[in-house]
Order: C-alpha cells, then structure tokens, then sequence
C-alpha cells in the first residue's frame, strides 16, 4: 500500500509501486481529468501538478510520489465552483477536442502560482512542452492571461473565486490584442449584411 | 654611498621596466581598420556564400553569436567563464550595430589574431586560437557567408562582467603572447590529405577542443592534454583522445554518423551542447565529416587501456536505485525499440562509464529534447518528482550495475549544480 496526497485527500493505493500515476489516478481514484496522450512524457495531457511543479504522471510510478502533494484539474474547483483556471478556460472555450486543456491548465497553474505576473513570452516558453492538435493556442493563451488576471485582481489569490463579467478586457498585451482582432471578426460576421 | 648605489640600480630596474612596458605597448598596440560600407550582396559570389554557409555550420557560430530565442547572429548570449560573463557580439551585417563596417581585412585579423576592427584585443571565450587556423579561401566564404545575412539591429543590451585586471583589453596582449600560436593550419606530412583536412576543420574551424580540451588556470586549452576531456555550459565534454571512456571503442565510420545524425546505436545520443552542434553538423557535406571523423577515430586510436569493467557479482545491492530505475528507466532504456526511438543500453553510454556524474545527473533531470527545429533524442526529465536522494540511488545503481564502474564521487555536487541551473 503507498499512501498518495492527491487534490488534499490522503489515499492508500492497492496498485504496485511501479505503476504510473496517471493509471492510479484514472483506474483507482476516479479522477479522470488527466489523459493518456503520448504514454513516453511528450505530449503533456498527463500533465498534474507534483509540490507545485508540472509532472508528466505518465511517466511517474507512484512509488516516486509517497508523502508528496499531487494535485490534479479536479483540485482547481468544482464544477459549481469553478477556479479561476477553470473559469478562464469555459470564458474563453479554449476548448476545441478538449484532450490537451487539463495538461494545458496545470502547467499553466503552475506557472502562475510561483508568477501570476508572466509575460506573455514567459507563458509561452513555459507552455511550450504540451501540445495541442487542434491549434486553440490562441484561445488557450488568453485563458491562461484571463487566470492571471483573475488571480492578480483586486482579491489576489490562486483560488479567487470573485465573478469577472466575461466581457472584461485583459490587459492590452499581444495577445489580448488577437483576443480583440478575434473578438472584432465575429461581430464583424455576426452583422446582418445590408 | 651606499645609498647612491641603491638608487642607481633602482633608476636602472626603472628604465628596464619601463623598456619592458614600451615593449609590451608596442607588441600590444593594434590599429583600428577604417570603416567600409557595408559590401553589396552581388559583390559575393554565390559559391563563396554557400561554403561560408557551411563552415558556419562546421563552427556552430549561431550557438553563441544568438541569445536564446533572439535573432540570428544578433549577439547578445551570455557565456559564462571562470573568470566573468562575457556576452557574444552581433556578428550580423549591421553598420551600427553589427559588423557591417568591417572589411574583410578586419574580419580576417578577428578571425586570425582575435582583434577587432576599432583595434581591441578580443577575449578567448570568441575561440580565435582555432580559427587562427581558417585558411584565406575559407575565411573569404565566411565573410561572404556573414555579410550577406540579414542585418539585425540589436545593440548591447549588458556589458562583459569580468573583474579587474581582466576587463582591460590590453592585457589580453600578455594571454597570447602566453599561449596564442598564429596560424593558418600547417599541413602535416606524415598524415594522407584526409587526416590534415579533418584536423584543419576539426581544430580551426570546428574547434572541438573549446569544449573537449581541459583549460588551465588562466583559461587556456593544455595542448599537451588536447582532446583528453573538458566542461562546457554545465556538461562534461568526453574525452575524445585514446582517454575516452566509451565502452565500445569509436571508429570513423561510427564518428561519421554519430556527427551527422547526432546518434549512434552504440554509442548514444548527442546531448547537453553537442546537441546543437550536430544538429548544426547535420548541414555540413559528407567530405567534411568523413574527414572530421577520419582525424578524430585517428586521435583517439586504439585505447592504451581497455575500459576496466568490474565484476557484476561485486556490484553493491541497491534496492531503492534498482526499483526506481526498473519502474521509471527500463521500460525505453531496455526496450526492444533501436535508437533513435529507443533509449540507449546504458551500458553502453558514456555518460554511465564516463569521468563524472555530471552528464547523467543532468539528463535524468532535463530530459533530452532536441534544439528547436531539428530532429534528435527526447526524453522527458525527472526534475520535479526525484527527490535528491531517489536521484543519487538512481546514479548509483546505474554506474555501478549497468556500467559496472567503481562508484564516482561528488555526485551530490553534480546534483546540486544540475538543479540551480534548472532554477535559473
């Protein structure tokens, strides 16, 4: 039995200490938030959180893990509690396929727990080992930017719950600034020809 | 009396210094070459620009002359020596910020005497003790080669950060006059075409032993030790002299592909900063490396001694390494996939049976990943799950049950270097 600390739970695991840790967290703890992408530690859609820091679970037997904080996209909120991680990824529907976000928003958390200031150039270079086939980089990087936000507002902290209308600008970075071109191109099409 | 006599020789020591550092002004003194415009690109003959293109590949300049991310050629990357950080140039054709006032005679005498146009010394980080060795057609390429690049507008953005007395220029002077020897390359007679033309591009303009030669305290290559092992960003460059610790001994063909892929399956990847220099290597023509591969398997010749390998049965237990590497390691490194989709045997890397901890602590942490835009190993790295004591199980077991060497010392050190540079 190893015991795992998984999202603030202590749970003793019956799987073998050889066993990745995406396995024990999808086939025994029902936490099914982390996908199997690549299975060599390539893709990052296994990606979880380990004492903070971005983990490819994959690649991870447990037995690395014991006394350990792990925490999953299911440890960011609930569904009717959103995190802000959360909430940033439905307000902008970065989700296209959906199999890359979860990896995509715990790397993203942790990079803004230890610097919910990054440049965009910072979480670009620190997104850059999970991939995404569908291309809604765009949209995932304006989450991440609309999180950040979030957690930098006037109620400062990773698990800031206040409501932001969808419809705030963030910041007036490059990215933003696709975020408005988008923004204008959908009303442009959603004008009635005259 | 006897005072007059005291002050006479202490005039004369006077006057010797003072001759003696008239000298050394003299010696030291370059002229600034006069500003050019910058030469129009027709001025360059297509075939001259191609090969330049090629050595600059051979000499892996882009590594240094581009800070990570910045534009190419633009400078600005900083090199960090024992004795400060320097931070590369732009070498771009850029009148204001880069080389484009430079003729080609001020290109050549940097190239040659590490002197810049204004007349300054440069530093030894910019390896002109091996490009000294470039011969005239060649570094005609290079400029043509350079000088036809786009143009980058990238100023300084930090100055060198060396302390005194080393961030006079001047005094660079008294470093070659220690230990610089002009070139160009001299051909060796008791060696066929293909040898002297590999060690002209191995020791000129690919200057492996930037990297592969140990330094001396004063930050210069110890010829008498060329080739016998040395560090680079971090990473212990292998000895590639009769020292090399490779189980399997290296030949020129294996040199030959191992430098234009970047692997081998005897013999490993190319990792830490050899991977962008076969990454770079990968462009050069096959002559080129055939040669390079000729002069190197020829230096590192048939070993003095074969590698010792201890027996299996003395190997120390070491259940916690044995469990970590079996449940995180083997499922690649002792797969049935070939490289380069496949782990290496460990055995069989010299990053196992190597002089230090240092390579394989680094790779188990980073992973591999190949450099941007080019093919080559990956792996993922282990930083944020193993603690520093499942990592130190995981070396030892390693080095002593599949490399079956005496256990290396210092690994605690090499650990704690490989996680600060992480940080960074």
């Amino acid at each position: 039995m190893i015991e795992l600390r998984v999202n603030g739970q202590s749970h003793n695991v019956s799987a073998d200490p050889d066993t990745p840790l995406l396995y024990v967290l999808r086939d025994e703890l029902q936490l099914n938030a982390a996908k199997f992408g690549c299975g060599l530690g390539q893709c990052g859609s296994c990606t979880v959180l380990v004492d903070g820091a971005p983990t490819l679970s994959c690649v991870t037997p447990i037995m690395l893990l014991e006394g350990r904080q792990i925490t999953t996209v299911e440890g960011l909120g609930t569904r009717e509690e959103p995190g802000p991680m959360q909430r940033a990824f439905i307000e902008e529907q970065s989700a296209q396929c959906g199999y890359c976000i979860p990896g995509m928003m715990m790397r993203a958390q942790a990079l803004l727990q230890r610097n919910p200031r990054a440049t965009d150039a910072e979480i670009r270079a620190y997104l850059e080992p999970n991939l995404c086939r569908c291309g809604t980089h765009m949209r995932i990087l304006r989450a991440v930017k609309r999180a950040a936000s979030m957690m930098t507002g006037p109620d400062a902290s990773p698990t800031t719950r206040t409501p932001v209308p969808a419809s705030t600008e963030v910041g007036t970075s490059e990215i933003d600034s696709d975020a408005q071109r988008d923004r204008r191109h959908s009303e442009k099409r959603e004008r009635p020809e005259r | 009396m006897k005072t007059f006599v005291t002050r006479r020789l202490v005039v004369r020591l006077l006057w010797v210094l003072g001759a003696l550092l008239f000298g050394f002004v003299v010696y030291a003194w370059r002229s600034p070459i006069p500003p050019v415009d910058p030469p129009a690109a027709e001025s360059f003959d297509a075939a001259s620009i191609q090969r330049g293109a090629q050595l600059a590949a051979l000499g892996d300049c882009v590594t240094c002359h581009s800070a990570p991310g910045g534009e190419t050629f633009g400078g600005g990357r900083e090199v960090v020596t024992p004795f400060g950080t320097i931070y590369s140039t732009n070498i771009t054709p850029d009148p204001a910020t880069g080389i484009g006032r430079w003729s080609q005679a001020a290109f050549q005498r940097a190239m040659r005497e590490g002197v810049n146009r204004e007349g300054d010394h440069l530093y030894p980080a910019f390896p002109y003790d091996h490009y000294t060795l470039i011969n005239d057609a060649d570094s005609a390429a290079l400029y043509a080669f350079i000088m036809t690049r786009q143009p980058i507008q990238a100023r300084r953005t930090h100055e060198n950060d060396l302390s005194f007395p080393l961030n006079i220029r001047f005094l660079i002077a008294g470093w070659k006059l220690l230990f610089f020897r002009a070139g160009p390359y001299q051909q060796d007679s008791t060696h066929d075409a293909e040898w002297n033309r590999g060690a002209y591009l191995a020791n000129g303009i690919g200057h492996c032993g930037a990297c592969h030669t140990p330094r001396n305290n004063l930050g210069a290559e110890v010829a008498s030790r060329h080739f016998a092992g040395g560090e680079a960003d971090g990473w212990h460059a292998y000895a590639i002299n009769a020292d090399s610790k490779s189980l399997e001994e290296w030949n020129a063909e294996d040199l030959h592909m191992y430098l234009s892929k970047g692997w081998h399956d005897r013999h490993g990847d190319a990792h830490g900063p050899m991977a962008a220099v076969a990454a770079n290597l990968s462009s050069v023509p096959d002559a080129d490396l055939k040669a390079i591969a000729t002069y190197v398997a020829a230096v590192m010749g048939k070993r003095a001694l074969p590698l010792e390998k201890r027996a299996l049965e003395s190997t120390s237990s070491n259940d916690t390494g044995a469990a970590i590497y079996a449940a995180t390691c083997a499922s690649c490194h002792d797969g049935t996939r070939p490289l380069p989709f496949g782990g290496v045997k460990l055995m069989l890397s010299t990053a196992v049976t190597g002089e230090n901890a240092t390579n394989l602590v680094n790779v188990i942490l980073e992973g591999l990943h190949p450099p941007e835009g080019t093919t080559g190993a990956i792996m993922p790295g282990f930083s944020s799950t193993l603690t520093d004591g499942q990592l130190e199980s995981l070396v030892a077991y390693i080095r002593s049950n599949l490399g079956a060497q005496p256990p290396w010392t210092g690994v605690e050190n090499s650990v704690r270097e490989a996680r600060s540079r992480l940080r960074d």
